[in-house]
């Protein structure tokens, strides 16, 4: 009886944090409370609040808390490819495995997910030569803001989500045909 | 999960403690007052010509635009700050131009929409922790400018 009351508070201490913690799961400051926006300017009502916006899309626990792979692949959005007219659209599925040498997981680099998004030139060749294995990568280039930090840790999932890249598991054979990288 | 977890975290502590530094460290900012990830603070010239520095959302943009629109056919380069933006570019319908012209989106004329952010805030992007833990002091204002205050 007396260990039941003793654990009590314990146990509601638990539910607290694991409410708070569903709390904080997915939300959204207001403009006027993110510490950018001027809250005394009168146009800022105006403006989309993220919640609105971000809390119908896929979920994910990082960046916006959006899953921006699912929500363009699911058709949940469906943004603009091109204003100029005579743009090319070109989507390419290859898959490249990197970090082969490393101790952490392998990282199969997909196209798909990048040119449904990006253009070639936005990578290559300034970022990366399109030559397997013909790029010298290193995580701690990449949390500096270089090579794959240059989006990951501003605008696409950032850095912090690191099975998201260390994606395949090294004890395994890697599929056939296979493009090897550094 | 455990032995999974361990040959993760095999060839250094150190990355797993830079990951706790960062977890604690996002812990700890999420609780101030947080710009949405990926929003630009424009701020080359604004302060200086009294008008409230620019904020641009990401977010709000990739919902509507693919990154190759405005990094590939328009010649945004990757850096808040980088691309030398005023008003006459804009207006000459370059940059934000190409599609604030009453066309593609609203045009020119709703200032405050853009010009939104607070008055003083550099020029930055809102970037996750991690980065700022790498490159400490990333988002304080040059020492320069601080001076001024
Ligand atoms: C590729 C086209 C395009 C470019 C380039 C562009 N915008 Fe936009 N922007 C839009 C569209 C479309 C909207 C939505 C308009 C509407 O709702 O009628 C918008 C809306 C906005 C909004 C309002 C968001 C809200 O909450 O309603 C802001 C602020 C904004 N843009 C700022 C900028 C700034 C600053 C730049 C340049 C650095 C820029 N935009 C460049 C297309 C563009
Ligand atoms: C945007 C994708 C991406 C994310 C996210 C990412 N990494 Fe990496 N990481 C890479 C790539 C690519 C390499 C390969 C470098 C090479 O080929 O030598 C690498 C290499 C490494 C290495 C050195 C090689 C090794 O395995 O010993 C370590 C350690 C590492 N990452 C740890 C992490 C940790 C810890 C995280 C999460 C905090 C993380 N990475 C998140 C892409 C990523
Ligand atoms: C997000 C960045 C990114 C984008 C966008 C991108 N690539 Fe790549 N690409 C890479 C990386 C990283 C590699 C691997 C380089 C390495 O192994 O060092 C690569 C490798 C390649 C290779 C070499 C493959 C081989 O077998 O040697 C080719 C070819 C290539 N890319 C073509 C393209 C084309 C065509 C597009 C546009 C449709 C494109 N890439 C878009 C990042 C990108
Ligand atoms: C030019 C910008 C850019 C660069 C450089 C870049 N990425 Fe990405 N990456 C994106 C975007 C945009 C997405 C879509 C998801 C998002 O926005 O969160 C994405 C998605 C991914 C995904 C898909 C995750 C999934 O759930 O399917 C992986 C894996 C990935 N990136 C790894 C890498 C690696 C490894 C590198 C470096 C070799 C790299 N990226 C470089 C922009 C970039
Ligand atoms: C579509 C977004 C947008 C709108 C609308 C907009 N601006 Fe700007 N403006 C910018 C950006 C981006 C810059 C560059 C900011 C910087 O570097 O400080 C800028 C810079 C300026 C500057 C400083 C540089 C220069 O060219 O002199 C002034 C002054 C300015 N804007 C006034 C205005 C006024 C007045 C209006 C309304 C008539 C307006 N802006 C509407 C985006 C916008
Ligand atoms: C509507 C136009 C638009 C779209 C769409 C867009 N961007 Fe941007 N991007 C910008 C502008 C504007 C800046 C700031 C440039 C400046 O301050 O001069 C920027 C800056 C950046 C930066 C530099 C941040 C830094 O570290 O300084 C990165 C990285 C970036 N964008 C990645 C992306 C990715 C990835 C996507 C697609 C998921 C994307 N952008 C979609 C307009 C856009």
């Amino acid at each position: 009886m007396v260990s039941t009351i003793s654990r009590l508070p314990v146990l509601i201490l638990l539910l607290v944090s694991m409410a708070a913690w569903a709390q904080t799961a997915r939300q959204w400051l207001p403009l006027a409370k993110d510490g950018i926006h001027d809250p005394r300017n009168p146009a800022l009502r105006l403006l989309q609040e993220p919640a609105a916006a971000l809390s119908r899309l896929p979920a994910d626990g990082a960046g916006n808390q959006v899953n921006w792979v699912h929500a363009l692949e699911r058709g949940v959005i469906n943004p603009r490819t091109n204003i100029l007219p005579e743009t090319q659209v070109m989507v390419i599925d290859v898959d490249i495995y990197l970090n082969l040498r490393g101790g952490t997981p392998i990282v199969r680099f997909p196209h798909r997910a990048h040119t449904m998004w990006l253009d070639c030139t936005n990578c290559h060749q300034q970022l990366f030569a399109s030559k397997a294995g013909a790029n010298k990568l290193s995580m701690e280039a990449m949390l500096k803001g270089e090579q794959c930090g240059v989006c990951h840790g501003a605008v696409a999932f950032p850095l912090t989500e690191c099975a998201r890249c260390h994606n395949t598991p090294r004890n395994q054979p890697l599929p056939v045909g296979a493009i090897r990288g550094s | 999960m455990r032995t999974e977890f361990r040959k993760f975290y095999r060839p250094g502590v150190l990355w797993a403690l830079a990951l706790l530094a960062a977890i604690a460290g996002t812990m700890i900012t999420t609780s101030e007052a947080q710009a949405e990830y990926g929003d630009v603070v424009i701020n080359n010239h604004s302060d200086a010509a009294g008008m409230r520095p620019v904020v641009f959302p990401h977010w709000f943009h990739r919902v509507r635009f693919r990154c190759k629109v405005c990094h590939a056919d328009l010649g945004f380069k990757f850096k808040a700050g980088g691309n030398d933006i005023n008003m006459v570019k804009i207006i000459d319908g370059q940059f934000c131009g190409s599609c604030h012209n009453g066309k593609v989106a609203w045009a020119v004329d709703s200032c405050d929409l853009c010009h939104s952010g607070k008055p003083g805030t550099p020029t930055q992007v809102h970037e996750s922790t991690i980065n700022l833990l790498v490159t400490p002091g990333a988002l304080t204002p040059a020492p320069a400018a601080a001076g001024k205050r």
